[in-house]
């Protein structure tokens, strides 16, 4: 599902979203992306838009075009690992700062994150 | 390339309203630009002069470099806001109809858009609902292979699911050197497949502008900036 806001620009946030779907596994390392239209009509936006989103996807090497074949995500698993490094450290980080205006100290926030980690494990 | 449309100094007058006040205007080919106002803004108005329905009062309209005439309705698909196909037609009828006017009318694109609606093309026109009548005009416009489409509010009757069904259509089916005008006031419903907007207001053009650059730079959707902008 591609849901867009309406606030900020298309383009960036079909960025976003191409990125979560690689760093979720939904394409994997090698695969073929769709063609810019039908990722359009997917998305229900502008093929140009998308081609843009594309482009910029291409100039950081997470995908790459071949001539003849089509688009592709990387095969350097590497960079996927990387990008999923980034987006996790992102999330940890705003973990700390809403953590930390609730008034916690370092040394609490990981005595219960452990804590509910555990129970969670206790769960599964 | 030329542009596909480009107004110069353009004034429309209907006996002493002012309809178009000297609108300068350029669109270039490969874009999708929703011609947003309110109602009697002149968007109509615009869209007849590219189509040769009305003549300009002064002024120039010049599309692909010509004036309107045979020549360029030749490249021009034109969705008017209203019905305008028989009601006795069956939707094969109409689809011989634009096969003899238009030499781009691709039948086998059309017959498949039908399919996927799983429309049975001998239905009769006035059998239709309102909704899908829209659809059935909609493929009939996008079927041909034009530079330049024009849809005077192409999703104004229909329910949210037939709109996405309709942009759908229009974003499948321009080709890459072929621009679409889509005039409408529900802007939050279609600026998301917009690559320009205009806004037109009492017949002036107040701002023409990619959607991204003042999504970015004012951080506010089109829709938003329309409700400032023209502010009751």
């Amino acid at each position: 599902m591609w849901e867009l806001d309406s606030e900020r620009p298309v383009y960036i946030q079909l960025i976003e979203k191409l990125k979560a779907d690689i760093i979720s596994g939904y394409y994997k390392a090698g695969d073929k992306l769709p063609s810019v239209r039908d990722l359009a009509a997917q998305a229900l936006v502008n093929p140009n838009t998308m081609q843009k989103a594309l482009s910029e996807l291409e100039r950081t090497g997470l995908i790459y075009t071949n001539r003849t074949a089509g688009r592709f995500i990387t095969s350097d698993e590497s960079i996927i690992r990387k990008l999923k490094e980034e987006a996790a450290a992102l999330q940890v980080r705003e973990f700390i700062n809403s953590m930390k205006q609730l008034g916690y100290e370092p040394e609490q926030i990981i005595e219960l994150v452990t804590r509910l980690l555990k129970v969670e494990g206790n769960q599964d | 390339m030329r542009a596909i449309l480009e107004c110069k100094s353009l004034n429309k007058k209907y006996a002493n309203l002012v309809a178009l006040n000297n609108v300068n205007l350029t669109i270039e080919r490969g874009k999708i630009i929703g011609l947003l106002g309110p109602n009697g803004s002149g968007k109509t108005t615009l869209i007849k002069l590219i189509n040769g329905l009305l003549v300009p009062t002064s002024g120039e309209i010049l599309i692909d470099g010509k004036k309107p005439g045979p020549e360029t309705k030749r490249i021009v698909s034109y969705l008017p806001e209203r019905t305008y196909l028989p009601e006795w037609m069956k939707i094969t009828d109409a689809i011989s109809f634009f096969e003899d006017f238009y030499s781009d009318f691709d039948r086998a694109k059309c017959m498949d858009m039908l399919k996927r609606l799983n429309l049975d093309p001998g239905r009769r026109l006035k059998n239709l609902s309102k909704g899908t009548k829209e659809k059935v005009q909609l493929i009939l416009v996008m079927s041909r292979q034009a530079d330049l489409y024009c849809l005077d509010e192409p999703i104004g009757g229909v329910d949210p699911a037939a709109r996405d069904y309709i942009l759908n259509t229009i974003i499948s089916n321009y080709s890459e050197n072929a621009s679409v005008i889509i005039s409408t006031h529900l802007i939050s419903d279609i600026e998301k497949v917009l690559d320009e907007f205009i806004f037109i207001k009492d017949g002036n053009i107040s701002v023409h502008a990619a959607v991204d650059d003042v999504r970015l730079r004012e951080g506010k959707s089109i829709d938003t900036l329309f409700r400032e902008v023209f502010r009751c």
